[in-house]
């Protein structure tokens, strides 16, 4: 299957939420021995420029760098292909995701969801939610003590 | 006479293995690790990744631990990794509209949509020393409540549909960048937030405090202060399409600042903007101060002569690493330097010398 066929906003999810792994989950759920596969460009560290806008809303400017991991592989078994970018400097990080990539593009996908991406993706909304939640708290709620034409 | 010499090689040795041992402090008392740093001095970590304009909370936090805490050093640190990183791109702009929302205070609308969301913050605190950090006190867990799932729109788009305050209209151009090219004057205002964003902490809250006592006022009210993560999304040429890259948390401030209208402007509320990585909100207030004062040219107002709508100036001297790198290599040996202003005094002294005495004579 060529990548044009696939629903590319699925994809997009999936790369996103690998993306904002945690190396170490990530590993947890995909433990070695990995699916045989050759690198066509192996991990490699480097820094992508992260832009904001002027006023939020106008014209770019640069922020600053973070550090991101790319990777690209190909199965050895049906030849498809997987790409990775992802936070930080995890050269591990960056192969399971490609990996999980390319395996979601195959017969296998229903199994690497529920392996993989479901749980990813239940911890990172209930760690969102729990953050929310404790913001939340911190709302501000006003009571009106008098009213100027009152006093 | 000035010989050239060499040496120093195991003095410098011995000075490094110093440097090391102290780093360590007591060995009886446990080391830090890089993930407590990470977690417990959040604060510090967020401050070395702005200025070290390097999104790495690990990488930070081993800078800081490297560097003994001195923050301008692990900036430093930062600055020199970074160079060695291949870049892979640009992100898209950050939409900071759908920001997972921390803390999100207004100090110009009380019934913002969205609500004023304290976060965790050190304002209402007593600031006084709490000893039972000292004691190892376990924290008490954070309260919850229900949160709202509506998204928290920027305060300043109530003022804009009035059209009581100016508005900035999207662009697309490819910013300057200071990494890439060296800093060229005049600076576009994209690059000049390029530059303060990677500026030193206490030089930007300086000048933004002195325009507040009145060296180039601005009349700032702090429009929003929103703190929280966003993703970074980056087009990905080898798959067509935008992807999610990460996620980093940033501080956002706008100030609404009082504008009397000019020749080309009616009277209506401008803007200044500040962002920075991590909770570093002092930083981000300051620069949005800086940033509308150092536009005055723009909007076509008087320029008082003060330090911060210097752009030169307020450029030139921002960035800390420039400014110790400078200001620190006059430490080093200087020997022929030195001995040729020796030279030269000890000569000017023996002509005055021998002037006096052909007048005595």
């Amino acid at each position: 299957m060529s990548v044009q066929e696939l629903p590319t906003e699925d994809r997009r999810a999936w790369m996103g939420l690998l993306a904002r792994a945690r190396p170490e989950r990530l590993a947890a759920l995909l433990p070695a021995p990995l699916p045989a596969h050759a690198d066509l460009r192996a991990p490699e560290i480097g820094a992508v420029m992260v832009r904001g806008r002027v006023s939020a809303s106008g014209a770019p400017f640069n922020l600053g760098e973070m550090t991101v991991t790319r990777c690209a592989l190909r199965l050895t078994d049906c030849g498809t292909v997987g790409h990775a970018y992802v936070q930080g400097r995890d050269r591990d990080h960056a192969r399971r995701a490609a990996l999980v990539d390319a395996l979601m593009q195959t017969g296998r996908a229903a199994a690497l969801r529920a392996q993989v991406l479901d749980p990813l993706a239940a911890e990172e909304a209930a760690a969102r939610g729990l953050r929310a939640a404790k913001a939340a708290a911190t709302r501000v709620e006003f009571f009106t003590l008098v009213r100027g034409e009152d006093a | 006479m000035y010989v050239a010499v060499k040496g120093g090689e195991r003095a410098i040795d011995n000075a490094h293995a110093f440097l090391a041992e102290e780093r360590r402090g007591a060995p009886d008392i446990a080391e830090l690790t890089v993930p407590q740093i990470r977690e417990q001095l959040r604060l510090a970590v967020n401050r070395v990744m702005a200025e070290g304009s390097l999104y790495d909370p690990d990488l930070a936090a081993l800078a800081i631990k490297q560097a003994r805490g001195d923050l301008i050093e692990a900036i430093f640190l930062i600055r020199a990794y970074r160079t060695t990183l291949p870049r892979h791109g640009a992100s898209q702009p950050i939409d900071t509209g759908k920001m997972s929302i921390t803390r999100r205070v207004s100090a110009t609308f009380k019934d913002a949509p969205g609500g004023q969301i304290l976060g965790p913050t050190f304002d209402y605190t007593h600031r006084l020393l709490d000893f039972t950090l000292a004691a190892n006190g376990e924290a008490p867990a954070a309260p919850v409540a229900p949160a709202s799932p509506d998204p928290v729109p920027h305060i300043t788009k109530f003022l804009n549909r009035d059209g009581l305050i100016e508005t900035a209209p999207p662009a697309e151009d490819t910013p300057a960048d200071l990494t890439r090219e060296p800093l060229s004057l005049p600076a576009s205002r994209p690059l000049r937030l390029q530059a303060l964003a990677r500026g030193d902490e206490g030089f930007v809250l300086s000048l933004a405090y002195s325009t507040q006592r009145g060296y180039g006022r601005t009349h700032a009210f702090v429009g929003e202060l929103r703190i929280g993560t966003v993703a970074v999304e980056m087009q990905v040429p080898e798959l067509g399409f935008a992807v999610e890259i990460g996620e980093i948390e940033v501080t956002e401030c706008e100030t609404v600042n009082q504008f009397k209208g000019s020749k080309t402007e009616p009277p209506q509320f401008t803007r200044g903007y500040g962002l920075s990585f991590g909770q570093t909100e002092r930083k981000s207030i300051a620069m949005a101060l800086v940033d509308r004062a150092l536009r005055w040219k723009e909007l076509g107002e008087d320029n008082s002569g003060a330090p911060a709508q210097d752009e030169e100036f307020v450029l030139a001297h921002c960035d800390n690493i420039q400014a110790t790198g400078f200001l620190e290599h006059i430490k080093l040996p200087h020997y022929v330097d030195f001995q040729s202003e020796l030279e030269l005094i000890r000569h000017l002294r023996a002509e005055a010398q021998a002037a006096r005495q052909e007048a005595a004579e």
